[in-house]
């Protein structure tokens, strides 16, 4: 699985919060979030953002309330993954389980500036900076986690009978 | 090498006489949480995957807190999707409006979580348990659908870090000062990924409901959980109300902690975060003049009746200053009624404030005390971030109750040591 795109870039920190405002969150339709995604950090985000375009953040990337409308409203903006140097654990959790293609790579995110064009392959962990050629790769999901993330998510797992 | 008391709970409920951090493991539940924001989605998955009844009807609880009284047609319409969720999957604490209060005071108070527990929430404060000796830890809505269909989680082990407690905090320091101080030192990412385990000498100084505060506010610093040991104070809290079989857990002598950090309690001065990380703490004698326009003192962080004693005390014979608007929120109705037979909430009316129905809804900017553009508000909520009580322009100041309510007589952030 590959994907490429324009990098949005943001510091450390991002909260849930910012990312979907707790006024949405009155709704669990995927179109509503995605048109408040990033609202409270980048309001032009939702008209900026095309399919494929790659998250880049710093440390703790959605840190803050455990809301699963995070990853959802990303995910739903078309966005194809998010780098970051480190995740806040139940973002982490949620991203693998709802499907949103998560990395972390400090070298990656050192090496990339807002308007790159990246090649991320989800599988191996690689990604291709396309605007200054250079190559980084993230660390490995374990065996049990890629196995939630092949066969589509946490339920889709329960749902073919696998085991917790 | 032992076992930190995180660690053994999750062996124990894994079925493993022993497990080491970065293991990979499935444990049982003992309580699978969500409210009217996380279940809906919770819901969806769960009926999408065409999962069959939830897997003990005594052990899912669903409380109905967040946008309740329904903040707007959206929030009823998803209120509307629990019930009917609740009443075909014959689930038995299903808390709607009458009977809710806000999850994390509400579960311990009804005596469905308890020392030795394994619990996940589709709520990040779901931490809050780990005041009682259990191991709680909050998740999403996908995670907590699993849970419900299988009363099992996948984890894995976490590393810990150790806080010594010790001596004995000053007047108009509490369990929220102590929370901040700790985050305030390690960050909002410190403890990402770990336990918080509190031990000490200085836990005998520490009510149940500094306990909860504490332990709420672990994951504000990252952590998985936050934990205490048990003592008496929670054998006495745990007493009568727990429903089930307490099991005490501690820590092997020979346990490895990533980092041990002692704090000093008596040296510790009232605290507060300001805009917009809970790490972003001053001590009070640093804050300056900072012109407030609200105090909201309640949450699952600062609901407790211990916390609108407090608030009355201070308040008792005063009025809040001009301009100030002042919202109290018991966090159970258990707890209102208590405040109310107290006269706590009379003197709440007569000061100038107000008193709401238990709801998670200003901490999150979802109703019921919003902030426009500009404005800034005294809490003692959890998080501070940007846009958390409204208006992206706004501002929230975490506190003590001591603070908040000092701070609402005088119009400023203040220390109760200013009020005549």
């Amino acid at each position: 699985m590959k994907a490429s795109g324009t990098v949005f870039k943001y510091g450390s920190n991002v909260d849930t919060d910012v990312i979907i405002p707790a006024r949405y969150l009155n709704t669990t339709s995927e179109a509503e979030l995605a048109a408040h995604c990033m609202e409270d950090i980048d309001g032009d985000f939702v008209t900026r953002v095309r399919p494929e375009d790659i998250i880049v953040a710093e440390d703790n990337f959605g840190c803050g309330s455990s809301r699963e409308h995070a990853p959802i409203a990303i995910k739903a903006s078309g966005v194809s993954c998010v780098i970051a140097n480190t995740f806040a654990r139940i973002f982490y959790r949620n991203a693998i389980n709802i499907g949103l293609p998560i990395l972390e790579c400090p070298e990656a995110v050192k090496g990339t500036k807002a308007g790159d064009r990246l090649e991320a392959d989800f599988a191996s962990g690689t990604i291709k900076n396309l605007t200054s050629g250079k190559t980084y790769s993230a660390a490995a999901f374990p065996p049990s986690i890629q196995e939630i993330i092949a066969v589509g998510g946490l339920l889709k797992k329960i749902q073919l009978g696998g085991k917790l | 090498m032992g076992m930190t008391m995180s660690q053994k709970i999750l062996a124990a409920h894994a079925g493993l006489k022993e497990v080491k951090a970065g293991q990979l493991i499935t444990a049982d539940l003992d309580i699978v949480l969500a409210n009217d924001v996380t279940a809906p989605v919770a819901v969806k998955e769960f009926e999408k995957a065409g999962l069959s009844g939830v897997y003990d009807r005594d052990r899912v609880a669903l409380v109905m807190d967040h946008f309740t009284p329904n903040k707007d047609i959206k929030a009823a319409e998803q209120c509307k999707c629990v019930r009917a969720f609740a009443k075909k999957n014959g689930v038995k604490n299903f808390f709607d409006v009458g009977e809710m209060g806000i999850e994390h005071a509400l579960l311990p108070e009804k005596g469905l979580v308890g020392a030795g527990d394994l619990i996940i929430g589709a709520d990040s404060h779901t931490c809050t348990y780990g005041a009682l000796g259990a191991f709680a830890t909050g998740v999403g809505s996908t995670d907590m659908a699993a849970g419900m269909a299988t009363g099992k989680a996948w984890f894995k082990v976490p590393s810990a870090l150790k806080f010594e407690l010790i001596g004995k905090p000053a007047r108009y320091v509490c369990g929220k000062d102590v929370i901040l101080h700790i985050i305030g030192l390690i960050g909002v990412d410190g403890a990402l990924y770990k336990s918080m385990e509190f031990t000490g000498e200085g836990l005998q100084h520490l009510t149940i409901d500094d306990r909860f505060t504490i332990a709420n506010m672990a994951i504000e610093a990252g952590a998985k959980n936050g934990i205490f040991p048990v003592d008496h104070i929670t054998r006495a809290y745990l007493h009568g109300r727990f429903k089930r079989e307490p099991k005490e857990y501690a820590a092997d002598a020979d346990a490895e902690y990533e980092r041990s950090f002692t704090v000093n309690l008596s040296k510790l001065k009232p605290t507060v975060a300001f805009p917009h990380l809970p790490s972003n703490t001053r001590t009070i004698d640093k804050v300056g003049d900072v012109k407030i326009d609200q105090v909201v003192i309640g949450s699952c962080t600062n609901g407790h009746i211990s916390d609108l004693a407090v608030a009355a005390k201070i308040l008792k014979g005063r009025r809040v200053a001009e301009g100030v608007r002042v919202i109290f929120f018991p966090a159970t109705n258990d707890i209102y009624l208590e405040a109310m037979q107290k006269g706590y909430i009379k003197t709440f009316i007569q000061a100038g404030a107000v008193v709401s129905t238990p709801t998670c809804g200003p901490c999150l900017g979802g109703h019921m005390g919003i902030l426009a553009a500009g404005e800034r508000a005294v809490a003692t909520t959890n998080r501070n971030f940007v846009g958390r009580m409204g208006h992206p322009e706004s501002e929230v100041y975490l506190a003590s109750p001591y603070v908040a309510a000092a701070s609402a007589v005088t119009g400023r952030i203040s220390s109760p040591k200013e009020l005549k």
